[in-house]
């Protein structure tokens, strides 16, 4: 199985096959429904993000607790369709891609073929599997938010599959 | 006249909870073991992934799925129990909330407008049928909302019959496509009124996986459902293949002459739920 650290390289991003099984490792971001808003919020305001979208990778997640003597707990991916509304803005802003699960609107593929990035699914469902390929977790923004704060995520060999590619071929069945 | 104070039911409802967070049900592992062998590709990547899961989920102690649900309890009191202590609801919720805090499960409920967390997972959905006898049967379904989101209400006209059913059975899984976590198990409620059809369709899901109905027209819907759903191609996780639905299991009711409620509750390939009887 391919090996990929994050962020990925730009002729990286291009050379990755809807379809491809792959294992993830590096830094990457939870947000999920309300931590977009709020994010949204801020760049309608002109204010920055709370993390800088350069090539960032976006976790459509929010974790379970960490047990005590664990850095996270269950933290497996949710439905991504919901954050189509957001996605194409911060693919243009240069977000360097997302992983969540199931598919994503036309609009999202367009954005993520102009930008020749790349949208990787995790596996549903699967998430005492995530929680462990966490090394290192720590919230950048909206604690209040709790489990759908934005935090921090170091991965080591986080399976996904590649969902969308830069040239806009899915995994997907139609 | 047997007399429970409602704080067994709470100490229930904690068991229930927290044991149904960390472990598939039996039937459903099976099921997924099944569609693993049948599966290639990314389709076989992802339900041995999702096997291997609960392996990890066992040795670490961790929620199986992060989203550990809207608590769903559904108590079949025997009219026979006279209840005492706190009320009902209030006894179930705390059950809930200590096994949510506990077992290091996600709070997953919020106001629907201010969308506020209420910190603690409640309050349950709880619904009480009052059966004969003296005991309290206690069911226990934390229901992730990735599949619930695609579960869908139809009022059908009686002339569209049979065939409006397996096409309204149909046409929910389709539209729901690889969002809900395929393979899913469809609970389908046919019948009753607007609400109480809703409610068939989540006790559907508390039957086994692959168990059929006593009546041999509704057995018949079940089989045929599955079949269709299968035929789709979606898949494990959407990534194409031969087992979109693990089973479907239909429950029933009068309804009246001028209509024929369906309702189609999606369950994800995460099927958790416990049952007890006190």
């Amino acid at each position: 199985m391919k090996e990929l650290n994050l962020p990925l390289g730009e002729e990286e991003a291009r050379g990755l096959s809807a379809g491809e099984c792959v294992l993830l490792s590096g830094t990457i971001y939870t947000a999920r429904d309300c931590a977009h808003r709020r994010m949204f919020e801020l760049l309608d305001r002109g204010e920055p993000l709370p993390f800088d979208p350069n090539g960032a990778i976006i976790y459509y997640a929010g974790p379970c607790p960490a047990p005590a003597g664990k850095v996270c707990g269950s933290c497996g991916p949710t439905t991504s369709a919901r954050m189509n509304v957001f996605a194409p803005r911060l693919l243009d802003l240069g977000l360097g891609g997302m992983i969540g699960k199931g598919e994503m609107s036309e609009e999202t593929r367009a954005a993520i073929v102009r930008n020749g990035k790349v949208y990787f699914a995790a596996i549903g469902g699967a998430g005492a599997l995530y929680g462990t390929a966490i090394k290192e977790m720590e919230c950048v923004a909206f604690p209040e938010l709790l489990s759908e704060a934005i935090y921090r995520l170091r991965v080591e060999r986080f399976p996904a599959v590649v969902a969308i590619d830069a040239a806009g071929n899915t995994v997907y069945f139609r | 006249m047997r007399i429970v104070n409602t704080e067994q039911i709470g100490e229930c409802v904690y068991r229930l909870a927290r044991r149904a967070g960390l472990t598939l049900t039996q039937d459903c592992r099976a099921a997924l073991r099944k569609a693993a062998d049948r599966e290639t590709g990314a389709a076989n990547f992802a339900l041995g992934k999702i096997l291997e899961n609960e392996q990890t989920a066992k040795r670490e102690g961790l929620p199986v799925c992060q989203d550990t649900g809207m608590s769903v309890v559904l108590l079949s009191i025997g009219q026979e129990v006279s209840l005492v202590g706190a009320p009902l609801g209030e006894a179930v919720d705390d059950g809930v909330r200590r096994a949510y805090r506990d077992g290091y499960f996600r709070k997953s409920v919020c106001d629907p407008l201010t969308r506020e967390n209420t910190g603690d997972n409640t309050p349950a959905y709880l619904h009480v049928d009052l059966v004969e006898g003296d005991k309290i049967e206690v069911n226990y379904l934390p229901k992730g909302f990735g599949s619930e989101n695609m579960s869908r209400l139809y009022m059908l006209t009686p002339a569209q019959g049979r065939e409006g059913i397996l096409s309204a059975i149909e046409e929910t899984v389709r539209l729901a496509g690889s969002r809900p976590c395929p393979p899913v198990y469809v609970g389908v409620g046919i019948g009753g009124c607007f609400d109480s059809c809703a409610l068939l369709s989540k006790r559907a899901l508390l039957r086994e996986i692959g168990s059929r109905h006593p009546r041999a027209d509704v057995a018949a819907i079940e089989e045929e459902a599955l079949v269709r759903i299968n035929a789709l191609g979606i898949g494990a996780q959407g990534f194409g293949g031969k087992v979109t639905a693990l089973g479907v299991s239909c429950e029933i009711a009068p309804t009246h002459i001028a209509g024929l409620p369906v309702a189609v509750n999606i369950q994800c390939h995460c099927v958790r739920r416990e049952k007890e009887v006190l």
